[in-house]
Formats: C-alpha cells, structure tokens, sequence
C-alpha cells in the first residue's frame, strides 16, 4: 500500500483552474520528483497535501496518507499528521522561519507540540538536530536567530524541523532552488542521506530536471496543472512517452557556440578593473573599503562571447556595471572600440554609449511601469538621434520589435501586459535599437523558464550572428554559459579563479573552486 | 504566472474584491467632497444671507424649515419696535406677507421712525397709508421680511448654514493649499535626497530626523500667537510641518526606483539625470505622492481647525469650521446645533479625504494593498 | 542605544534655540498690559528680568540656566517660577495622558485582534468604521459632545474640572484623548495581524501541526512591531491632544499652562513647557526605540 495516495485532486480559484486531477502515489522509503515549469500547478500540490491552501481555494478529490483522508479533513486531524507525520521544507528560506524567535525555539516548537516535550527537554533535541543536519556548532546556533544564518543554514534548520518529530513523508518545495548551487549540492547530499537513515519518503518538488533525475527513484511531470507523464525515472528520462515531457527535455541548454571569425576586431578591451565600495562610514572616518571586483582582465572581439560565472557575492554583476561605466566605485582601464572610456566624465561618454548596452537579469524591473514598450525601446534614441521625430522612433521601434520576434502592434501596451519572456525581449530590443558593438548581459535568461529560456538564447544567437555581437554573458548557470559562450571566466569573491575556453575549463577544470561548481551543477554529458 | 504568483493570485481576488468595495467607498467619498467642495463654493450665494450679517431679532435660532418671522413673535416684535419709536401700535393686523397697523402717540408722529421697521430684521420698508388729521395716527404697512436659517443661528443671530459653507470655503482652501505647500518642499527635497544619495542623502535627513523630533504643533502655537493670527501665516506654518513626511516617502521611493535596472538601463543609454528623474523617477513615485496628498488634506484641515479651535486660527468676522466649532462648544447647553452644524460638516469632509486618500493609496501602491 | 541618546541633545538643542529665538523675535512684550507702564517701571522690570541684555547674552544665560535644571522665573505668574508651574500641572497632563496611552493600548489591541480574528465578520467592519471614526473626529468635537450626552443629558459625570483627579472628572478628558490612539492602534494591530498571517513563516507553522494559539502568538508578535514603532508619535499625539482636552475641561495641565503663557507672552514659562515637552518626546522616542530592539532581533544587531 503506498504512504500517500493522491486521487483525482482538483485545485480552483475564481476564475483559474490551477490544478486539474492529479493522481500520485508514494511508497514508504521511496522519493517522487514532481517536475512542471511555473504555474505548472506543482506548488499548489504540495500545500493541497499539506492543507495550507489559501481560503479561496476549492479542493477536491481525495489526498490520503497512511489511509487517512487529508482533503476536507477537519484541522485537529490535520494537525496530528501535519508535523509528526508529513514534514514540509519550503523554497524560500529567507522567509520561512520567524525572524522574531531564536532557531532553537522554532525547532522546539513541534517537539513540544506533538511529542509533550517540555522546554529543555524540546532545546536539547533541537540541538540534536541541528547537528544531523550538518550544522556546524549545533549548541551555539540554539539562541541564534535566522538573519544570522545564512541562506544554506536556515534551509537546514528548515529541515530539521520538518524532520524534528520523525516524519514518515517529506514534501520540499524546490528546497534548493534560492540557493547557490555549491550550497544546493550540499543540500541535496544531506537530503539524500537522511533519507536512507531515516527511511523517509519525499515528494520532490523542483523545475529543474537534472535535480530530479539525480534524487529520485520516479518521476511525475506537471504541465498547466495536469499530469502530464508519470513512471521510473530512469525511464522517464531515457524514453519520454509524453510530448510534453520531450518539450521540456529538449529545453535543456544544448549546443556549442562557433568561434567567431579569425581577425574579428578587438570590441572591448579592460585591464585591472576592480570595484571597491567606501567602507561603511562612521560618524568621523570611514571604514576599510569592500572590495567587490579586483584586478579583472578582459578582451572581446566582435562576435566573440565570454561566459562570466560565479556564485552570489562573486561580483559578476559589479563586474558588468563597471565595464558599463555605470559603477561610480569602480576603476581600471576600459576601452570600447579603441576609445578609452577611462578618463571620460558623463557627458563625454554619453554619445559613446550607444556601442556598448546592457541586458538585466529582472524582466519586471528593467523595464518602467509607467512607460509603453515601444516608448522604452525607442528610449535611446532621444539621447542618440535626437534629430528622429517621434513618427520615425516609432517606426524604429516597430522595426526592433519584429526584430526580436515580437508583434510591432503591441509597442503600445504597458510592461505589465508581458510574460517575461516577452519583457526580456523588449529589454534586448531596448538596447538593439543603437545597434551596439557591445551587449553586457547580466544574467538574462535566469527569472525565465527552460522553454522560455530556449527561445531567449536562440533569438540571442541569431541577433550575434547577424550584426557580429560581442557579448559579456553573466551567469550562475553553467549548462546556459556552456550552451553560449567562446571563453568563461571564473570569479570567487571579486577574483579571477579560472578562465579559458569553454570546452577546457567547464569539462578539464584545473582550480578546486570550478570542479566543485562544475559538479554541483550535474551537467550532462556535452 | 508562476506557482509562487499563483499564491499572490489567490490573493489577488480577494485584493480585487477589496479594491472594489474600497473603490465604492471611495467614489462615494469623492462624490461627498465634489458637494461639499460646490456647496461651500457656490452655496454662500444662495443662502440669502451675508456670512456675516447679524440679525439682531434671530439669535440662537434652532434649525428649521419655518419661515421666520413665527406668527406669534410678530406683534411682539411690533411691540417693542413701537417702544422704541415712542409710539403705541394699535389696530395691528398681520397678514401673510404685511402687517398692517397704527401708530399713535400723543404728540404728532414722525414719519420718520418709518426707518425702524427697514433697520429690524422682520419688516422691510413701510409706507404710509393714512394719516389722521392731527397727526398722531399713522396708518402703515410693513412688508414682513421672511427668512429661513435652515441650520438655525450662532450667538449673534447670524446664519449658521451660510457660516459652515463660508468656514468651509476657508478650511477647505487652507488645506489645498497648505498641501501644495508640503508637496512642493516634500517632493523637491525627498527627491533630491533620494537621488543624491550618499553624504547629501545623509546630512538632508539628519535634518528632518531632527525636525520630526520637534513637539511641532506647539512651534505653530507660538508662531501663530506672537506672529498675529494672519491666514496666510497659518497655512504657511502647516504646510512647513507637515512636508516632512512628504520628504521621508519620496526619499525612499526615490532611493527605490533608483536601484531599479530600468533606470540603470537609462543610464546605459545616456540619459541625462534630468531626464531620468523627469521620466523615470517622478512617474513612478506619483502614486504614493498623490495617496499621501490626499490624506494630508485633512491632516491640515484638522491642524487648522484645531488652532481655531483655541482661538489661534482663523479671526471674526471671518470664520472655518473650527472658529465655528469652538463657538458651538462654548455654547453647548444653550444651541447645541452650533456645535453639530459645523461638526458634522467637518468630519464628514475629514472622513471623505480620509477613505479617498486610502482607496488611491490601495489603487496606486503597485506593492499592492497593505 | 547610547548613540540615540547622543543623538537627542542637538534635537533638544534646536528646540531650544528655535523657541528661544521665535519668542523673543515676536512682537510685543510680557509687560505690554491694557494700561501701560510708566516707562521707568518698565525699564526697571526688564532689568529684572534680564531683558535689557543683547539678544545673545540672554541666550547664554538662559541656556546656562537650562543646563542647571533652571528654567526661570514667571513672567506672568509672580513669584513662582517657570519650574514650580509645570511641577503643578505635570501630575495632571502625565495621568491622563498615562491613563489615555493605558486605555488606548489595551482597548486597541483587543479590538485589532478580535477584527483581525474574524475578519470579515461584522465586527470586522464595525471596527474599520470606528477606526476611520476616531481618525477623523477631532477631540474638540468628541469633548463637547461626551459633556453633553454624560455631563448634561445624564448627568452621570461632571463636564469638567479637576479635584485633585477624582476618578469621576478624568473619565470624559481620558476618554477623549484616547479615542483617537484607540482607532490607529486598533487600525494597526488588524494590519499587523493581518499581514503576519499571510506570511510564510506562518505557514511554516502551520506545516508544523501546531496549535492555533501558538500561531497566533507568533502572529501577535509580528503585529507588535508596528504598534511599537507608533508609540512615539502616540505620546506627541497625547501632548498636542491634551492641550484641547485641558481647555475643554478646564484641566490645570501642562498644555493649558502653554495656550495662556502663549496668550500672555510668558516668555519663560512657554519655553519651559516646550522643552519640558521635548524632552517627553525624546524619552518617548528612545523608549520606543528600546522596545523595538527588545521585540525585533534584527534592530538589536543594528546596534
């Protein structure tokens, strides 16, 4: 008999159907991968299962662990299989622990709750705990609250709760998901290992398929909040059976990018950039500056891509706003286009600008609420063409929108009205419009879908092979950089660890830091 | 949408739902001020009475729809007129629209203390009809002099409806401009430290902390009262108290806009900072700025009044709603309804800014409700 | 902590300097009576008090005195001086305003939690409309009218007066200075709980299988922030609320003492009462900062 049997389960809102008849199965000891993109409905299984479902929430079919039904149960029932028996670890761990109460106290909380343990007795087991769960100094981290942990440790303490009364089931909600991913790597290894100690069983919720290849024994993929295909993973994987399932199989980053052409003009040339922030400022002095980007070397020709990675804090991203110019901490010799941007002040860089345009990472926040998409797209040339009448920007900004593969008849609509994927479109035809030289893309792809993400890197592909782009393409995730970029360069806390052509340094990795993200990131075979 | 917005979806109906009942509340707030704002515009002139003049037979009139004068106070009112003309009033006859009587005395009457009938608030001009012989019976008619005081009187027998409506042309002007004030140092000041940032950001708001600390509203006390009790001191002194917290939610939206990467990205594409902040920055905090405005309203309104109140505000002949306040709570016993008159007239205004000013702070946070 | 109070002494500073400075640039004098002084008299009364010294030097000497704890003599009430007044109106101002901040918590916090609890409900709505109610009418209609319905129609309590506070006179004045905090207290605790409930650590807890009361504890505790973070301007609000409650009552408070030393150009006696009203407000100020930091770990890091 299987530990949790979800029949038929139907989740509704007004006027949206989110979830239409799942059906799934978990046997005791055994791990189910729940796969589906956003809006797939998979997160809206997990709280129908756990009964946390918001109120305007109509569920129905029947979700029944160990035999005992969970939909439409009253709350006292809910509440002795909540916590004792089913454990639930959530994606964001910022956000997911009281900032209010010490670590040890939310750990004790269901100790005490559903095993009657008093105070000392809950603190000494939290503390047992926190150390199955690898944290370090487990009787120290008892009195601390979560903003002084960091994101992996609260994700741990998660865990420990969820587990703290010996659950039979775990549901975790993309656990790993906001998470570095040397931190992920670590967080799935103890997963996997409590699993086998305590022989739980889990439902494991991810977007990200290589995940669920490598932790679970099967595999139920969600799309639009039906099921789409269910079975082995190992078959699923190998033979999709579903066309939804291959869709999404096929979205993985592929290919390999051809080196641009021999004697491509040299684009971008920088020597020793660094950022350092001033220190924080007391009342009289000022403390040691943080040194965010030091001593950075790069060169770029024409149609040439460098993939920069790195983890969070690794200053990619202040790497990619002083090569802008747009960082005011930053120093070090940059030249576009043989003109050295160094020396100049901002009204003498403002007509060089057009060479060089950045795409950001937040589709919602790189484009102005208040403005249309084809005001945005046009914006540039204002400052660049100033003698084009606001017919002819517009007739511009139509060509840039069929450019990047979007109807020119919605130029007139607000960002709002966009998925992301067609707002990351409007942000690159925002900067194609000046026909750059130069395209700074600071993680573009990462808010997205793979689905969507496919299509974002093909228009980007097409875009460099018609108008010979150099791009500098920040990111955290290798299997896009791999897919993308001529050359990678490392950075760990400001510093080049590592750079190289692609194929060397994500497949031969020299320096201990890279083999440790090249594996963590579980790429599959080239 | 994601399964993460799919959560803020839920909600999301249940925020519409909100809004919608927060917009039926605020339309009809909107509509409440829409009167308020004509009828204290236009509504003096139709009164049929100054806001200022006296009748001196009507005082402490309670409100009514009867046509003043009462029949019975007629041939009273006659009766003193009479005294004080130094003649005796017989034959009189109080029709609907005159009176008609007698004046005798002992002596030949002047027809000069005709004049008395037009000075009083009940008869208008009279003429003479008949004269005896001798002179000393002259037979008159008086037109009455009929009157409503819808709201009843002050005091002084002045009407209190066309005095609320002018009080209210006062306070409602006041706060408009009171807040223009605060909006105009607020949002110059917050932006430009928002955007500055850095050691700027941090003198500028130091300064504001400081003043924030201030017991401000007895700095307008000792303004008013030893400066003179002037109005344009007044809203001058209001708007400069209340534009602090203008400042501090432009500063931050600024500050947040700032961080934004479409703003950086209009950096990238050379955008002088002018245009940055004409197109970028002042759009975007429009929303919080024009919900604060319109909550500030009353804020002002209430500041006002509250000086007013204490006889520091605004000075008689000309009147607001809390000159008029303070004057119904002197005299409670007596008139209560100089008391609710203008106090209701007061609070319903405060209450239709107030519900306003919330339903566009929930209609225009792009954060959502709170 | 030692830093917000060193940052305190400019704030007084400015309060001091800025009242200083607004009372002796304003026209007219203490002395100016309805019958004039013969100007011997005159001169010989503002060579009492200091008067005849440059702008600069009374400055000087009034903040010497200031550091000393004395804040002068009366200009208007003879004999007596500045210190011995507010000493006399202090206990009054202090218990209403401790019994209207008492009321106004307890009574908020309930009403914010049984809105929040059964939101929605009808005494959800009752408790939004009393919000927006005591918001919006202001104390100098409140006061009249509770004389009215309890003074004069009932005739239950007296409609002013003090009697060295007699419970039966402070129930309308407290009442009155506490309508208002009441609202935006209750206002804020239904927020708070409101949007603590939509949290994700509430669902965290409620993953747990834990009792509703452990939930709403932690809820509570969320809700508290907000309603901390509003007891500072609360005391500034009961101060300003107090002067129209002193004046419609008859109260012999410190804010009654301000309007006539205002009214009277009592030089001394105003500014002793702003900065004795300053100094309130930045003790309030740094106790709210305290409690915060006590109820919030993250400000304590902060330091």
């Amino acid at each position: 008999m299987s530990l949790l049997a979800v029949r038929a389960l139907r989740v509704r809102y007004p006027g949206l159907t989110a979830l239409d008849g799942l059906d799934l199965d978990i046997a005791r000891s055994e791990t189910l991968a729940l796969v589906g993109e956003s809006g797939s409905g998979k997160s809206q299984a997990a709280l129908a299962v756990m009964g946390l479902l918001p109120a305007d929430a109509a569920v129905s079919g029947s979700v029944r662990f160990d035999g005992t039904e969970l939909v439409g149960a009253p709350r006292r029932a809910l509440d002795r299989v909540r916590g004792a028996r089913i454990g639930m670890v959530f994606q964001e761990p910022m956000t997911a622990l009281d900032p209010l109460f010490t670590v040890g106290h939310q750990i004790g909380l269901p100790l005490r709750a559903h095993r009657g343990l008093g105070r000392r007795q809950a603190a000494a087991r939290a503390r047992d705990l926190l150390g199955l769960v690898g944290l370090r100094d487990a009787a120290g981290r008892l009195g601390a609250y979560p903003h002084e942990l960091s994101g992996g440790e609260r994700q741990r303490v998660m865990i420990a709760m969820a587990l703290a009364c010996e659950p039979d089931l775990l549901v975790a909600d993309e656990p790993t998901t906001a998470l570095d991913v040397t931190v992920q790597a670590q967080l799935l290894d103890l997963l996997a290992g409590l699993k086998e100690r305590l022989g739980l069983a889990m439902l494991f919720i991810t977007h990200d398929l290589r995940l669920a290849r490598r932790i679970s024994q099967r595999t139920a993929v969600l799309r639009a909040g039906r099921l789409v295909e269910a079975g082995p993973t190992d078959r699923l994987f190998a033979a999709p059976r579903a066309a939804e399932t291959r869709d999404l199989l096929a979205a993985e980053p592929a290919g390999r990018k051809s080196p641009p052409p021999a004697g491509a003009p040299t684009v971008l040339e920088a020597r020793g950039v660094g950022v350092a922030y001033p220190g924080r400022r007391g009342l009289l002095r000022a403390g040691p500056p943080r040194v965010a980007v030091a001593g950075i070397d790069v060169t770029l020709r024409a149609g040439e891509t460098l993939g920069v990675v790195g983890e969070s804090g690794s200053g990619k991203s202040s790497l990619g706003r002083a090569l802008l110019r747009l960082e005011p901490a930053a120093h070090g010799l940059v030249r576009v286009e043989d003109r050295d941007l160094t020396r100049l002040d901002r009204r003498q860089l403002r007509p060089l600008r057009r060479g060089f345009q950045p795409v950001f990472q937040d589709p919602t926040g790189s484009l102005s609420p208040r403005l249309t998409a084809g005001e945005i797209v046009a914006e540039g040339l204002r400052v660049h063409a100033p003698s084009l009448g606001a017919a002819e920007r517009d007739a511009r900004a139509a060509e840039a929108f069929a450019e990047v593969r979007l109807d020119p008849a919605w130029r007139h609509r607000y960002p709002h009205a966009f998925s992301g994927g067609q707002r990351q479109r409007i942000a690159i035809a925002r900067a194609m419009i000046l026909r750059p030289r130069l395209v700074i893309l600071d993680e573009p792809t990462s808010a997205l879908d793979r689905t969507v993400q496919r299509d974002i890197v093909a228009l980007l592909r097409e875009l460099q092979a018609a108008h010979g782009l150099a791009y500098l393409f920040i990111s955290h995730d290798l299997a896009v950089v791999r897919a993308l970029a001529d050359a990678v360069l490392v950075l760990r806390g400001g510093r080049a660890v590592e750079r190289g052509p692609t194929a060397d340094v994500l497949e031969r990795p020299r320096e201990a830091y890279t083999r440790a993200l090249v594996a963590a990131a579980g790429l599959g075979p080239a | 949408m994601s399964a993460r917005d799919l959560d803020d979806g839920a909600s999301l109906a249940l925020r519409v739902r909100r809004r919608l009942l927060g917009d039926r509340l605020a339309g009809a707030s909107l509509a409440v001020l829409l009167g308020v704002a004509l009828a204290c515009l236009v509504g003096p002139l139709l009164t049929g009475h100054p806001y200022d003049r006296i009748y001196y037979d009507y005082p402490r009139t309670p409100p009514s729809l009867a046509l003043y004068p009462r029949p019975g106070t007629v041939e009273p009112a006659l009766a003193r007129l009479a005294f004080r003309m130094r003649v005796r009033a017989e034959d009189v006859a109080v029709g609907p629209d005159a009176v008609r009587l007698t004046l005798a005395a002992d002596g030949p009457v002047d027809a000069r203390v005709l004049t008395y009938f037009a000075r009083s608030d009940l008869f208008g001009a009279a003429r003479v009809l008949a004269r005896s012989g001798d002179g000393t019976r002259l037979t008159v008619e008086a037109p009455l002099r009929r009157t409503r005081f819808l709201a009843g009187t002050d005091g002084l027998g002045r009407d209190l409806l066309t005095r609320t409506l002018a009080g209210g042309r006062v306070s409602l002007a006041l706060g408009l401009m009171a807040t223009a004030v605060a909006l105009g140092i607020g949002v110059a000041y917050g932006a430009a430290a928002g955007y500055l940032g850095g050691r700027a950001d941090a003198v500028m708001m130091r300064l504001v902390d400081i003043l924030y600390a201030l017991p401000f509203v007895f700095f307008v006390i000792m303004l008013v009262v030893f400066f003179g009790r002037s109005v344009g001191l007044i809203f001058l002194a209001v708007g400069a108290v209340e534009w602090l917290d203008m400042a501090r939610i432009v500063r931050a939206e600024a500050m947040a806009i700032r961080r934004q990467d479409y703003v950086r990205a209009a950096e990238a594409l050379g955008l002088t900072t002018a245009a940055i902040l004409r197109r970028h920055v002042v759009p975007n905090t429009l929303g919080p700025v024009v919900a604060f405005a319109a909550l500030l309203v009353p804020r002002v309104i209430l500041l006002e009044s509250f000086l007013s109140f204490l006889g520091l505000g605004v000075q008689e002949p000309m009147t607001s709603w809390g000159v008029l306040i303070a004057d119904g709570a002197r005299s409670i016993e007596t008139s209560p309804w100089m008391l609710l008159v203008p106090a209701c007239a007061l609070v319903a205004t405060l209450m239709a800014l107030t519900l306003l000013g919330e339903g566009l702070a929930d209609a225009l946070d792009p954060r959502g409700p709170r | 902590m030692l830093r917000r109070l060193a940052q305190g002494v400019p704030t007084l500073l400015v309060v001091v300097t800025l009242s200083f400075f607004l009372v002796r640039l304003a026209p007219g004098g203490p002395f100016d009576l309805e019958r004039p002084l013969a100007p011997a008299a005159m001169e010989n009364l503002r060579r009492v008090y200091g008067l005849d010294q440059p702008l600069l030097v009374q400055f000087g000497r009034y903040l010497a005195a200031l550091a000393r704890g004395d804040l002068g003599p009366s200009f208007s009430v003879r004999d007596l001086s500045v210190a011995e007044l507010l000493a006399r109106g202090l206990p009054v101002s202090a218990t209403l305003g401790a019994l209207a901040l008492g009321l106004a918590l307890a009574l908020g916090v309930s009403l914010g939690g049984l809105a929040a609890w059964r939101r929605g409900s009808a005494l959800d709505h009752a408790v939004t409309a009393l919000g927006t109610l005591g918001l919006t009418v202001p104390g100098f209609v409140v006061a009249p009218l509770l004389q009215i319905a309890f003074g004069l129609t009932l005739r239950w309590l007296p409609v002013g007066g003090w009697e060295d506070g007699a419970p039966r006179n402070l129930v309308l004045p407290v009442a009155t200075l506490a309508l208002p905090q009441v609202a935006v207290i209750a206002r804020l605790t239904r927020a708070g709980l409101v949007e603590a409930a939509g949290r994700p650590h509430l669902r965290t807890l409620r993953s747990l299988g834990l009792a509703p009361r452990t939930l709403a504890l932690h809820a509570l505790r969320g809700a508290a922030l907000p309603v901390v973070a509003y007891l500072g301007p609360a005391a500034a609000g009961l101060l300003t609320g107090s002067v129209v409650v002193e004046t419609v009552f008859g109260l012999p408070g410190v804010g009654r003492y301000f309007v006539d030393g205002a009214l009277n150009r009592d030089y001394t006696l105003v500014m002793g009462t702003v900065v004795l009203i300053g100094v309130f407000v930045l003790v309030f100020n740094l106790l709210t900062d305290l409690a915060y930091a006590l109820v919030d770990p993250r400000v304590r890091d902060q330091g």
